[in-house]
């Protein structure tokens, strides 16, 4: 699944931090990167969607990544960050530990998603990406805003 | 040509012209012998056909065309209106209106063209056989190259000239000289033209008026009607002595043509006379084309009003951008409550009543008259009653009031289904009537208006009442209600049960004459527009559905609560009352907990379970209660607090989170928070 990304060119990833793990996605799917901010809980729905926030007059929803991927949830901090994400017209907040980082990044850095990868992030792998001594994860935000969200996590098989 | 830049243009105005024709042909199966109407309708057709075939849309432009034949043969008296033809003249449009809508589309249609050009071909051959008989020739002289103009020019006095002279054997002739395109003194060769003839024979009618062709007030061509003992070709000759002339067409006429033609002048009025100064093949053009350039004959649109047109994405990005408008008003509205500054609270008032001008004006250029919705009903009645073989009137009224135009788009359809209601199931059939001493034809009345904030729509019918017994035993039958229960049910509570959802889904109800062809689905589409239906019956005398409808769907009022530490919003709508209720009038019945509420027994929700509210339940002495309905059923849901009412802006949750359990959106605070809209709907069962 790398083939959304521009081959003969460089691509914009922002990059956010989760638990000890750098990941990104292409700058092309983000709108905006928003500081914490009050969220109105929205009464059942699945755990980690958070509620919804006013986002200058757009009523979003906010998912919290960390839930998300079964990660233990932590306190916010005054890093916590809510990236908009924009996939197929959807609007939807990311709530990550902390977003600084805009990258260029040479096409031909991206591999494809190891063959085996622990852990519940498996099947949002979209690759992943070495540069320097820093390994990012590439985001697939399709699977991430997926709403049939209780899959059971397969196996990945390599796709190249 | 890049046509892509006319297509709306086309489409708006085929829809206009189409709904017109439809129109002007439901008046006509009323009063066959206005040929006024037919007139009128040839002209939308006609125009309709010019556009079609500009934009390259050919099978478009062929139907029209051959609906234009038949018009034609009728505005001309060659054909007689009957109900046959009209059947076939409706399927035409029909099949129009489709080829329209695929085009809007971008879809093909599912016409058969040919088809529906074979049935209009159909009438046209049977017409032509009857009026054949008065001279075979002069179908094909009449529309082709004796141009009618001229020949409606002819008066009473002409005419009378034209057959004594006929029957003492002079020749008859319409002539048409062209002249040179160069030719400069065009009145002194016309001049010329006359002298010559009126030495062998009398002018006796020409097209421009004499006086025109002095003063050389025309093109380069005139027409004369001429008696003569000569024949054709020497008058033929006797023209071309004149220089400058580039063409001349004489040709033999016969009074009986004029005659008929004269009758025609009279059936269409003074209009055609109007017309007859143009050149023929241009006047028809000319005439069907007014409508647009000219006010209305009849005066319906005489009051032109100064209009534009406006898309209407960019009237919903400015309920938007107002929405944002009204979210900060609330906030400044609360700050400066706060602040208790003087000045600021002046400009504050000042901001609001000027924004709830603003309001009034935003929505009100959102609103469409609920016409645009009733227009297509007296067609739809009309097919239906006749294929029941029913005989019904249709009576429309406040078809001027308007609705926002979210609201209308979506009232169409629970609105059919009401008719055909009506219709199948309300009426009687025609012995029926006959039978129990009613008028034979039954009555069907639309009927729209405001009131307050809301409009209602009346269905009615003066068929035969909602049979009280045959509703119960069908709700026994279906499991909807149980014997027992059935007993103590008012008659209200039986109308209701006409909308409980699998009254009517399993098999066709027509062989039952009661009533309910799905009602539930249109209660279910009305509810979610934040409206409601009722109904009200007499057995043997009539049933009345009514409904309810906000004027707009963007901006509501609501009640906002506190639950705990969330706020919500109930919208007004659904509200009867608030009231507090003190816990030991809280009743059990089978764990359900319940309150008496003025005679009636309401069971209670806990908005705090329901949302599953973080936070210790405590509950004190008295509760506050927020009496909701739902239809006739009614819910108590338990808040913590009222905080007041407000009027709020309606958003979605957005595409992620499309399905959420009792909230229909949110809308934000003056604060900026985001407050969930609680949907009673859902609440109550």
């Amino acid at each position: 699944m790398v083939d959304n990304y521009d081959i003969s060119g460089e691509n914009k990833l922002i990059v956010f931090r989760l638990a000890n793990e750098e990941y990104a996605i292409d700058v092309a799917q983000v709108r905006s990167i928003e500081r914490m901010q009050p969220i109105t809980r929205v009464p059942r729905t699945p755990p980690f969607v958070k509620g919804v926030i006013n986002l200058r007059g757009v009523v979003t929803p906010i998912i919290d990544l960390r839930r998300r991927f079964n990660m233990e949830e932590i306190e916010y901090t005054n890093n916590t960050r809510i990236i908009i994400v924009v996939v197929d017209e959807m609007e939807v907040g990311l709530i990550v530990d902390a977003a600084n980082d805009v990258i260029d990044l040479p096409a031909d850095h991206i591999e494809p998603p190891p063959e085996v990868v622990g852990g519940e992030v498996a099947d949002y792998l979209r690759g992943v990406v070495q540069l320097e001594n820093r390994l990012l994860i590439l985001l697939n935000l399709d699977c991430v805003l997926a709403r049939d969200e209780f899959q059971p996590t397969k196996t990945i098989e390599a796709t190249s | 040509m890049d046509m892509n830049q006319y297509m709306d243009a086309f489409i708006d105005e085929a829809t206009q012209h189409l709904q017109s024709i439809n129109g002007n042909l439901l008046l006509l199966e009323k009063e066959p012998a206005n040929l006024e109407l037919v007139q009128e309708i040839f002209r939308s057709a006609h125009t309709l056909k010019g556009m079609a075939a500009t934009m390259g849309f050919e099978e478009v432009a062929e139907l029209t065309h051959h609906l234009e034949n038949v018009l034609d043969q009728v505005r001309n008296r060659k054909l007689t209106v009957s109900t046959p033809m009209m059947d076939t003249l409706f399927f035409s449009v029909d099949a129009l209106e489709k080829m329209i809508d695929a085009l809007i589309n971008e879809e093909n249609a599912q016409v058969d063209v040919g088809q529906v050009i074979q049935a209009l071909n159909g009438i046209q051959g049977d017409g032509s056989k009857g009026a054949s008989s008065s001279g075979e020739e002069q179908t094909q002289d009449r529309s082709s190259s004796v141009p009618r103009a001229i020949l409606q020019a002819v008066d009473q006095f002409a005419l009378t000239v034209l057959t004594q002279s006929e029957e003492t054997g002079f020749n008859i002739y319409h002539i048409q000289v062209t002249l040179d395109k160069g030719c400069l003194l065009k009145a002194a060769r016309a001049y010329m033209v006359f002298q010559l003839l009126e030495s062998e024979g009398e002018i006796i009618q020409t097209l421009p008026p004499v006086q025109d062709i002095e003063e050389e007030a025309f093109e380069s061509a005139f027409e004369l009607i001429y008696v003569t003992k000569q024949d054709t070709d020497y008058v033929q000759q006797l023209i071309h002595k004149v220089s400058e002339i580039e063409q001349v067409h004489v040709q033999p006429v016969k009074t009986e043509e004029l005659k008929y033609h004269q009758s025609q002048e009279i059936a269409e009025g003074a209009l055609e006379t109007a017309a007859a100064s143009a050149p023929s093949a241009d006047s028809e053009q000319l005439k069907s084309g007014q409508p647009e350039t000219s006010p209305h004959r009849n005066g319906s649109q005489r009051t032109l009003n100064k209009t534009i047109r406006v898309n209407i994405d960019r009237l919903d990005a400015l309920m938007n951008l107002f929405s944002e408008l009204v979210i900060d008003r609330g906030r400044l509205e609360k700050i400066s409550k706060e602040l208790q500054h003087q000045e600021l609270i002046e400009t504050v008032e000042h901001m609001s009543r000027m924004s709830s001008d603003l309001q009034d004006l935003i929505l009100n250029m959102r609103m469409v008259p609920i016409e645009q919705v009733f227009n297509r009903f007296p067609k739809m009645v009309r097919s239906l009653s006749r294929e029941l073989g029913k005989e019904v009137e249709l009576a429309m009224s406040g078809t001027e009031t308007e609705l926002d135009r979210t609201v209308i788009d979506e009232i169409g359809d629970p609105l059919v289904h009401l008719l055909r209601n009506a219709i199948d199931h309300g009426l009687e059939t025609t012995e029926e009537r006959k039978r129990l001493g009613k008028p034979e034809q039954g009555r069907l009345e639309l009927k729209a208006y405001h009131s307050g904030n809301h409009v209602f729509i009346e269905v009615r019918d003066d068929g035969r009442g909602i049979d009280r017994s045959k509703v119960l035993k069908k709700a026994i039958e279906r499991g909807v209600i149980s014997r027992e229960r059935s007993e103590e049910l008012s008659d209200q509570d039986v109308y209701q049960l006409l909308f409980a959802s699998g009254f009517s889904t399993a098999e066709k109800v027509s062989d039952i004459s009661g009533r309910g062809v799905g009602l539930d689905v249109v209660k279910n589409k009305i509810e979610s527009l934040g409206g409601n239906v009722s109904v009200l019956s007499q057995p043997g005398a009539g049933t009345t559905f009514t409904v309810q409808l906000p004027l707009t769907l963007s901006i509501i009022s609501a009640l906002l609560v506190k639950v705990m530490d969330e706020t919500y919003a109930i919208p007004l709508t659904s509200i009867i009352e608030v009231a507090a209720v003190k816990q030991e009038d809280i009743r059990s019945v089978q764990g359900q907990r319940v309150i008496d509420f003025r005679g009636k027994v309401v069971p209670l929700v806990s908005l705090q379970d329901v949302f599953e509210v973080p936070g210790e339940v405590e509950e004190d002495g008295i509760l506050s209660i927020v009496i909701v309905k739902k239809g006739e059923k009614m819910a108590g849901l338990i808040v913590d607090s009222l905080i007041g009412q407000q009027e709020v802006v309606l958003k979605t949750l957005g595409q992620y989170l499309n399905q959420v359990f009792a909230i229909s959106g949110a809308t934000i605070l003056g604060d900026g928070q985001v407050a969930l809209i609680i949907d009673c709907n859902a609440l109550i069962k």
